[in-house]
């Protein structure tokens, strides 16, 4: 009996590519590369999922074969019960996708019309096109857009115009690749506010490829990392930074340059003449830290730094391939 | 079938827009399109300044063969000229996108970058072709009023299928375009000259392994009223639109052959 809750489910996937590669001016060498080496999940109706691991490590063929882009080599895949490379058009109907880095606006015509096309291709009645519109253009602040010619629109509205054609057929999951690359603060926070409001109101299962951080710590409660085609992680953000046994570093300019810092649980990192950077678990709490040190020198300024995404998943990749079998 | 052709109208209809968006530019590319096209009857003017036959040719009955090559192969490339440009959306990636719409992909593809502009390719092939009817004393049967029409849209099938294969090739090999070019321009500018000038051996190849030969020098020698180099029997000449559907048969298997090998390699 499948659930009849889960609308994304893998069962034991696998992509393998066959690489040829030209080793000398006649020989060439046949290889083959698992991209997605047997991954299993389930994602719930309604749910907002952080898929994330470093370039290479499988994200897009993943994506690519839950939208029906790319047959899968093995197991099984279900997307609101249907098989994606089998019947793509039919799932088309009921997904929406956003390419971080390639609109699908119609670079010499107003925005307007981009929609206009959407419409007519998805045969979405005039009502609900209105209706969907209207919210898209509300909440993502598009109506003075509307009729400029999208090649004349800065990255971030253009990628605020991208969410909301991805929006207008109602799909019931989202897939964004890369959804707030290059954004400024500004664009990355209302599209951030943007999809949170999508996944409340309309219940729009989220599926989003990332590098940056804060977009996951916003939006997902649920966070998988893949790294060389399997899932090293699926779960909470926090349990990701202890998994990953990753480090925060806090950034200090003393009045004067020191040698460097003893401090328990924490290292000195890096000494910069007045400057010095102490690396401790991301886990623990800056403030006591903070506090000692004010106490033993004259501190002028300080800042924490987080983990940097690439790192915690560095890290928990050595950590999954040394551990002990 | 009828949603692609929908499809097709309406991405079309965006990018036939998109180019009225710069107006003086769509008009002189027009223009520009249509002299260009206008310089290869320029050529075969000049060689009849010399010569008055060509390969036993009159200039009006090669005009004539012109036109017909000229207006069928005109069709095929304002509809599906842009095909060539899918190994660029093969390498860049950007064919995905088109692969997630409920639309089938063909489709999406024919239509990508449609440019209007190259209507001036078909109204200068039409223009020849008026003019080298009016230059040939041609008793018209009512046969051949049916053979004129239909050579021009077998034609037009079979260059469309040309580049469909052509570009179907191209999820192999990315840059195969200069190939598909050899066939589809090269091919054209073949057929604008009487098969009797050719080898024997080229006119066989062109008749029997690539049928370009179908799109006009069969049924136009019939209209001609003259022999064909190969000595076919009669009928073969009304075989056009037969060979125009098998070779759009060919073209579709193999489209969603390559589409296929795209979807399980990825590039």
């Amino acid at each position: 009996m499948p659930d009849m809750t889960a609308l994304i489910e893998l069962d034991r996937v696998e992509k393998v590519f066959d690489v040829r590669r030209r080793t000398g001016p006649l020989r060439r060498e046949r290889r083959q590369v698992r991209a997605v080496d047997g991954i299993s999940f389930t994602v719930p109706a309604g749910q907002v999922v952080g898929y994330i691991g470093p370039n290479g490590a499988g994200k897009s063929t993943t994506v690519k074969m839950l939208t029906g882009i790319l047959t899968p080599s093995g197991g099984r895949l279900r997307v609101a019960g249907i098989d994606p490379s089998r019947e793509r058009t039919r799932l088309a109907r009921r997904i929406g996708v956003v390419f971080g880095q390639r609109t699908t606006l119609w670079w010499d015509l107003p925005l307007r019309d981009s929609y206009e096309l959407v419409r007519r291709m998805y045969r979405i009645d005039a009502a609900r096109y209105r209706r969907n519109l209207d919210r898209c253009v509300g909440l993502l602040d598009l109506a003075p857009l509307l009729d400029v010619p999208v090649r004349q629109l800065s990255l971030g509205q253009r990628m605020r115009g991208d969410i909301a054609a991805a929006l207008l057929h109602d799909p019931e999951v989202l897939y964004l690749d890369e959804p707030t690359i290059g954004l400024d603060v500004v664009s990355k926070a209302k599209v951030r506010a943007f999809l949170r409001t999508v996944n409340t109101e309309q219940g729009t299962t989220v599926l989003l490829t990332t590098h940056d951080l804060t977009d996951i710590e916003q939006l997902c409660r649920r966070v998988m990392v893949i790294d060389h085609g399997r899932l090293v992680y699926d779960g909470g953000l926090d349990g990701l930074h202890a998994a990953g046994d990753s480090e925060r570093t806090l950034v200090v300019d003393f009045e004067r340059e020191l040698p460097p810092v003893e401090l328990p649980g924490a290292r000195c990192e890096r000494v910069e003449g007045p400057r010095q950077w102490i690396a401790f678990p991301a886990a623990a709490s800056a403030a006591p830290l903070v506090a000692e040190l004010a106490a033993r020198h004259g501190v002028v300024d300080l800042s924490v730094r987080e983990p940097a995404i690439e790192d915690v998943i560095a890290r928990m990749y050595a950590a999954s391939s040394t551990a002990p079998a | 079938m009828a949603e692609g052709l929908r499809a097709y109208g309406l991405i079309v209809w965006m990018w036939t827009r998109s180019a009225l968006a710069y107006r003086a530019s769509f008009l002189m590319t027009a223009a520009v399109n249509f002299a260009a096209t206008g310089l290869d009857f320029l050529a075969i003017l000049l060689m009849f300044s010399q010569v008055d036959r060509l390969g036993g040719f009159s200039l009006p009955e090669v005009a004539f063969l012109y036109g017909t090559a000229g207006t069928a192969f005109g069709l095929a490339d304002l509809a599906l000229g842009s095909m060539e440009r899918l190994g660029g959306r093969v390498r860049d990636g950007t064919l995905d996108t088109l692969l997630v719409r409920p639309v089938p992909v063909l489709a999406q593809v024919a239509a990508d970058r449609f440019a209007l502009r190259r209507i001036g390719r078909i109204v200068q092939g039409l223009l020849v072709l008026v003019w080298s009817v009016t230059r040939l004393e041609l008793h018209w049967t009512a046969l051949d009023l049916v053979l004129l029409p239909m050579m021009l849209l077998s034609g037009a099938g079979i260059f469309g299928a040309v580049f469909v294969a052509g570009a179907a090739f191209q999820f192999w090999a990315g840059d195969a375009s200069e190939v598909q070019n050899s066939f589809t321009y090269g091919g054209a500018t073949l057929l604008q000259y009487p098969p009797s000038v050719f080898a024997k051996e080229l006119v066989r190849g062109v008749t029997f392994v690539m049928p370009l030969a179908f799109v006009n020098w069969l049924p136009a020698l019939r209209i001609l009223g003259r022999q064909d180099p190969l000595g076919l029997p009669g009928w073969v000449d009304f075989a056009p639109p037969l060979v125009a559907v098998a070779c759009c048969a060919l073209a579709g298997a193999a489209w969603r052959a390559g589409l296929r090998s795209y979807r399980s390699t990825g590039s």
